[in-house]
């Protein structure tokens, strides 16, 4: 019994002792940290998937805080309405960015770009890049390894085993770039949305001369600038034998989807065009 | 018998060419040749398009200092510089040159008799090999003048020549050796005086026998050579590990051979050095094995440097009905070739056809830490341990296991029995560590 009674007593004392030391000390230690810090947290998507360019969300959440303006800084995953409500919270302003989307320059599929060698090698884009240029022909289009399906949280980019060519799925892509940086082909770019998600872009990224392209890849860039002569607004430019569509100049147009002679410029989700302009093309 | 001593292996050696003659292949229509090499800065174009030029011309100049110059291998017109896909499996520049006859500089000195004497001084020696565009004929194609010029401070105290072709299937050295024994010991004892050091040791592997018999008889000729029969052990071609095995020394980790007083270089570009400074001929041409299990012809052959490998191929009876892979060089050191249309570069020692079976990779399984691959590996690193950090992307626990010590020898993977990819990850991890090194380097200067 008195084993007992000394035992808790002791418990009880050096918790008590304990409790007052610690009381003490955090009052003498106490580190002031904004509360605001964890308003914002809370207002974001805790997707902690570091698309900010910040180590996750609570750095994004101390960044936006002891920032002066928003300006610059972008939760891609929650977009313009999270932005809202963190500048809200810290009663800021914020310029809404048009939401971007990832896209996959290159259409390479297995249709267009023949296979010529079998690689052997571990299933990953960034070995296989390390050794040689590629199943194909083409040394700049994409593996069809999935480095990119690896990368992403949200499950939005899948590599299609009949193409063997990533595809995104809008819905599910934040535009958070881990698939960007995965790419060792750098093939994967964010883009704008554009309105009611129609984009056009050159989904090629060959820089080799016309001729080379052609021969690798029936839907390579080769770099005929006709797109460039018959854009109105100037926003494609050609450097190193590859078209380049800017998103911010660009009117959605679809002039140079027409006059591009290896359907290497894609249109996406634009209503099928009229019949007239088929006929046109037919008797031209 | 001497040997290196941490790790190594043994594969099956499978030398089918050796004995062969070594036989001059055909001169062909057309050469595209390279003007980058593995290591170092690409050289620059000299000559444009249309340009007559003559066998042994300067056509690309060396671009820096760790950069060699390129020499025209056939006479006739340029025509065309253009990207041109070589066996790294990537484009990369070349000069392509259209044959037509084969009209030799007048200053190159095409007779067989051998000179022994050699006048020059250390500093002619040298600039004569950086002229003749010398590299490494290894593998790693690095300038030989480089070696030849020791950073300030520092003495070079023995020349070891590296003539174990240690990798399986090869001769091209072994056949180079027992033809032109007397020319090679000449050109050792040209850069023991363009090192100013009076001991050199030619390390050969006991499977060389007659070459062994060949260098001893030749060498009480010459002074300060020795030659050291070596136990049949790969990678002891690494340059490392051959100073360990012939002299004894061990090179401190992330340090050049140098630092124990040593400079290796290899028998075949012993033999060029005697050819750019005997002869006024530059680094052309070479020697490369034409082998394989199921090759009608295994061979060795003097070919020209931009010949498609298709054609050099052809003539040594051309590619096996069998063959799953064709691989640019050794065994455990080449890459595979997607075609045989690339050119003859100055680091091609070889084309080694696989059969179908043999060529395909088992299936990978788990790590079962048996611990092979640490057994036997010749820089004493861990690749188990190296390969699981690559793929959890450690690049900062990679670089204190001293991933930058790995020399690719692919030990690790031919030993494992799970069949793992240790080289590759490795391989992927050293690239990356190294390119972070370099820019942290960038940003402190």
């Amino acid at each position: 019994m008195n084993l007992i009674l000394v035992s808790i007593l002791t418990l009880v004392v050096v918790g008590a002792l304990a409790a007052v030391i610690l009381f003490f000390v955090s009052k003498k230690f106490h580190v002031f940290e904004d509360p605001r810090i964890d308003e914002v947290e809370a207002a974001l998507p805790a997707a902690n998937c570091g698309g900010c360019g910040f180590p996750g969300c609570r750095n994004f959440a101390n960044a936006c805080v002891k920032a002066d303006t928003l300006d610059g800084l972008l939760c891609p995953v929650g977009g313009t309405p999270t932005m809202e409500k963190v500048a809200e919270i810290l009663g800021k302003t914020v310029v809404a960015a048009a939401p971007t989307v990832a896209v996959v320059r290159c259409s390479g599929t297995c249709d267009n770009r023949p296979r010529k060698n079998k690689y052997d090698g571990v299933n990953h884009c960034f070995i296989a890049h390390n050794l040689y240029s590629g199943e194909t022909g083409c040394s700049w289009g994409c593996l069809g390894l999935g480095d990119c399906e690896l990368s992403c949280q949200f499950d939005a980019i899948h590599v299609n085993p009949v193409t063997m060519i990533p595809e995104v799925d809008e819905d599910k892509c934040t535009s958070c770039g881990a698939c960007v940086k995965a790419c060792p082909k750098m093939l994967i770019e964010l883009r704008k949305k554009g309105p009611k998600s129609r984009r056009i872009y050159v989904s090629c990224r060959s820089q080799d001369k016309g001729p080379i392209t052609k021969k690798a890849c029936e839907v390579g860039c080769i770099g005929c600038s006709k797109c460039f002569k018959v854009c109105p607004h100037d926003a494609i430019t050609i450097e190193n034998n590859l078209a380049f569509i800017h998103d911010d100049k660009c009117k959605l147009c679809r002039k140079c989807v027409e006059v591009c002679p290896t359907n290497s410029i894609i249109e996406l989700n634009f209503p099928p065009r009229k019949v007239k302009t088929e006929e046109t093309a037919v008797e031209a | 018998m001497r040997t290196f001593r941490i790790g190594g292996i043994h594969p099956a050696e499978n030398k089918f060419s050796a004995g062969q003659k070594i036989k001059t292949a055909n001169l062909p229509k057309q050469v595209a040749i390279p003007l980058a090499h593995y290591i170092g800065a690409p050289a620059e174009a000299v000559v444009a398009k249309g340009d007559i030029v003559k066998v042994g011309q300067l056509i690309g100049k060396a671009n820096g200092f760790i950069s060699a110059n390129v020499h025209a291998s056939v006479s006739g017109k340029v025509n065309k510089i253009d990207v041109q896909l070589d066996a790294s499996g990537y484009k990369r520049a070349a000069v392509f040159i259209d044959v037509d006859g084969d009209e030799w500089l007048e200053t190159i000195d095409r007779t067989q008799t051998v000179v022994r004497e050699c006048n020059l001084t250390k500093e002619e020696i040298i600039k004569k090999v950086a002229e003749a565009g010398i590299v490494g004929l290894g593998g790693a194609t690095f300038p030989a003048h480089v070696k030849l010029s020791p950073p300030p401070g520092k003495k070079a105290e023995v020349l070891v020549i590296n003539a174990v072709e240690c990798e399986p299937y090869l001769t091209c050295d072994h056949q180079l050796m027992l033809e032109k024994g007397e020319e090679i010991m000449v050109g050792i004892s040209i850069l023991m005086k363009a090192l100013d050091v009076n001991r050199a040791v030619v390390g050969i592997e006991n499977n060389k026998k007659d070459a062994i018999a060949l260098f001893q008889k030749l060498a009480k000729e010459f002074k300060g050579v020795e030659v050291t029969a070596l136990k049949v052990q790969y990678p002891q071609g690494g340059e490392k590990q051959l100073i360990d095995a012939a002299i004894g020394r061990q090179v401190p980790s992330g340090a050049l051979p140098i630092e124990v007083g040593a400079v290796v270089q290899n028998v075949g570009t012993t033999f060029a050095v005697y050819e750019a400074v005997q002869k006024n001929k530059p680094l052309f041409e070479r020697v490369m094995t034409i082998t394989g299990k199921s090759a009608t012809n295994p061979g060795n052959y003097l070919v020209r440097l931009g010949t498609m490998l298709s054609e050099v191929v052809d003539q040594a009876g051309g590619v096996p009905a069998d063959t799953g892979k064709i691989v640019g060089g050794g065994p455990m050191m080449g890459r595979s070739l997607m075609t045989l249309d690339v050119p003859m570069a100055k680091g091609s020692a070889g084309v080694l056809f696989i059969q179908n079976m043999e060529s395909l990779r088992k299936k990978m399984q788990t790590c079962i830490r048996c611990g092979k691959c640490v057994n036997v590996c010749p820089m004493g690193l861990e690749p188990y341990l190296l390969m699981n950090q690559s793929e959890r992307e450690m690049w900062a626990d990679m670089e204190s296991n001293k991933v930058m010590d790995c020399i690719e020898c692919g030990s690790c993977s031919y030993t494992c029995p799970s069949n793992r990819a240790l080289l590759d990850y490795i391989r992927f991890g050293k690239s990356t560590v190294g390119g972070i090194i370099r820019s942290r380097q960038a940003r402190k200067s």
